[in-house]
């Protein structure tokens, strides 16, 4: 199956809600404008609000709702005709059940009524690893995530996961596991040690991608954000990388853009073929787990 | 479907059925800068490129290991036609032998180009190597005499086979072992004469498409004229392999690429490669497995050879 995917590097205006709207409003019309418009739209972590909110996450949450329906508005605005689909993923503060959390939500829009058409929101991903260290300082204002889920979606079983939660390569792995043949990757990650070739976080991205791409024979697309927020620059390189590790495209490391690629899911099966760790994996989960459980219950510490 | 079970969908989703439509202000329209994946060109040779300096380490080492390492030989003799496999094989071997050790044998049929002597004397002479030539003009007409209603494609044959026996006796003669020049192109079409070409027990080139092995001669040295001239079997006057094939070999070798990844034919001809191309490359290859094999022999035991029976090529 083949299909298009638009990953949006933007800059969002810091707490403002309404404002980043519009801007994803504006991805939403000029993709619509492509002589070939994508079918999956994917924008970084916490594009609603900014990432770094301290206590303002309280004021720019949404619930998973809320945001759906905001976001289903702005695409019946900017979209003409009455069919037409599009696939979303996007960052967001959310407010749920009395809690905060960094979160991503997959929602399916079209031109019915909710529920109708298959509109409507299709999981929501919570970050499951908090960065608090040095700069980061997320667990002080948001709770974490307890799940790494895949589901399916009109273009094959997929993952969400957020910053962090890759730089621990278990959580790829279990979202591969599950049966995604795409992880969706949302971040905002600030730009620091400018040494090498290539800004510190930039390089680290370029090898964790590709990396979990090929260990899984899975498709990997990363969207970051960009701009600068109280002197801390993110540093977007937002990218589609195929099942083989090789990125096929790749966004500036500073500005606002779009980058676009058009992929086939049937490559997941072709690579498997040749390079079946996945499968070698299935097979010895058994005795991953319960090395997992011996780790847990801690008498190597002892 | 879409899993929207997985998440819940509760009666507060009621509300969104009618919601109020409330005209966010535009602040402003923003245009992005796009930012495309390089579109598919089915003329881009970049999975073709090799690193030539690299292949051409390795390949060297290759051929020390297999020959002396494990074979025990010093010495390799190698058939030169004049074309660029045979001329690369002999490079290769001189590289990784010494040129004193590799014996050049030149069998010309009567109706051989001269230029296809020239050129193979034209490399044993840059190489420093020893060059012999053997005629098999006689013994090639001393069977044929007795078949003159053969075809071109008999004849060819028969030459091919007769080449075969010369260089496997020179083998025994020099104590020199025979070094095979077949590229993977040529085997994935079957363009060979069945255990004679494909024959020699060690190959270097027979993981290289037919671009890659001129990639590779241009890298080592192997004189301009034999690397441009179009390819020809000359088994027949006037012959060329692409004429032969009904396709160029760039064009063949990018298709290959991508059949033996995996993609389906629909899917090359969707990337934009010309349906008809694709399709005879396709058969082609699918059409001569067989001459990848060693002969099918039936299975009768629990321990037949190469079913049951199981060892590595070097065990």
């Amino acid at each position: 199956m083949a299909f298009r995917i638009l990953t949006a590097q933007i800059k969002p205006k810091k707490g403002d809600y309404r404002h980043n709207l519009c801007k994803i409003g504006d991805v939403i019309s000029q993709a619509e404008s492509m002589d070939s418009p994508p079918d999956v739209i994917v924008f970084p972590e916490t594009v609603l609000s900014g990432y770094f909110l301290e206590g303002g996450v309280r004021e720019v949450s949404k619930t998973p709702e809320e945001l759906f329906k905001d976001i289903h508005r702005i695409y019946l605005e900017r979209t003409q005709g009455d069919t037409g689909k599009l696939d979303m993923i996007t960052g967001f503060y959310e407010l749920d059940d009395g809690k905060y959390y960094n979160s991503a939500m997959y929602l399916s829009l079209g031109k019915g009524k909710p529920g109708e058409d298959q509109s409507g929101i299709v999981h929501v991903h919570r970050k499951f690893f908090l960065p608090t260290y040095g700069v980061f300082d997320e667990k002080r204002f948001v709770a974490r995530g307890r799940t790494i889920r895949t589901f399916d979606t009109r273009f094959g079983r997929v993952a969400v996961l957020i910053c962090e939660d890759v730089w621990h390569s278990i959580t790829s792995s279990i979202a591969a596991l599950k049966g995604a043949q795409i992880i969706y990757i949302l971040s905002a990650s600030p730009g620091r040690e400018f040494s090498g070739e290539q800004v510190g976080n930039i390089s680290k991205w370029a090898t964790l991608l590709p990396a979990i791409a090929e260990e899984h024979s899975v498709f990997v697309v990363y969207s970051g954000l960009v701009g600068f927020e109280g002197g801390k620059g993110f540093t977007g390189s937002s990218c589609i990388i195929d099942p083989w590790g090789k990125t096929v495209a790749i966004g500036s490391a500073m500005d606002e853009c779009l980058v676009v690629a058009d992929i086939d899911l049937d490559d997941v099966a072709i690579v498997r073929a040749g390079s079946p760790l996945l499968t070698d994996l299935e097979a010895n989960v058994g005795d991953l787990a319960m090395e997992m459980d011996f780790i847990a219950r801690g008498p190597h510490r002892i | 479907m879409l899993g929207i079970s997985q998440w819940r969908w509760t009666s507060s989703q009621e509300a969104l059925i009618e919601f109020e439509i409330t005209i966010i202000e535009n602040f402003h329209m923003s245009i992005y800068p796009v930012i495309f994946a390089p579109p598919f060109d089915p003329e881009c040779e970049r999975n073709l490129q090799i690193n030539a300096p690299l292949v051409a380490d390795w390949l060297v080492a290759f051929l020390k290991d297999e020959i002396c390492r494990r074979r025990g030989f010093e010495k390799a003799v190698v058939g030169l036609s004049g074309g660029v496999d045979s001329s690369l094989t002999a490079y290769l071997c001189a590289l990784a032998l010494g040129k004193e050790n590799v014996y050049g044998i030149r069998m010309p049929y009567r109706t051989s180009s001269s230029e296809s002597l020239e050129h193979a004397q034209l490399v044993a002479d840059t190489l420093g190597i020893s060059c012999r030539k053997i005629e098999i003009t006689d013994a090639v007409e001393g069977y044929l005499k007795f078949e003159p209603d053969a075809n071109s494609r008999r004849r060819g044959n028969v030459m091919a086979r007769e080449r075969m026996i010369i260089l496997f006796d020179q083998s025994e003669r020099l104590t020199a072992l025979p070094i095979g020049t077949g590229n993977k192109t040529e085997r994935l079409f079957g363009y060979f004469t069945w255990h004679a070409d494909d024959s020699p027990p060690v190959n270097p080139l027979g993981d290289l498409y037919k671009t890659q092995v001129w990639q590779l001669s241009r890298h080592i040295g192997v004189p301009e004229v034999i690397v441009n001239k179009p390819a020809s079997a000359d088994l027949i006057v006037g012959q060329t392999d692409e004429g032969d094939f009904g396709i160029s070999y760039p064009k063949a070798d990018r298709i290959l690429f991508y059949l033996l990844r995996g993609y389906s034919s629909d899917r090359l001809i969707r990337m934009g490669f010309n349906e008809s191309d694709v399709q005879l490359v396709k058969r082609k290859v699918d059409t001569t497995h067989w001459k990848r094999h060693m002969p099918t022999t039936a299975m009768l035991s629990v321990t037949s050879i190469n079913d049951y029976y199981l060892r590595p090529v070097d065990y």
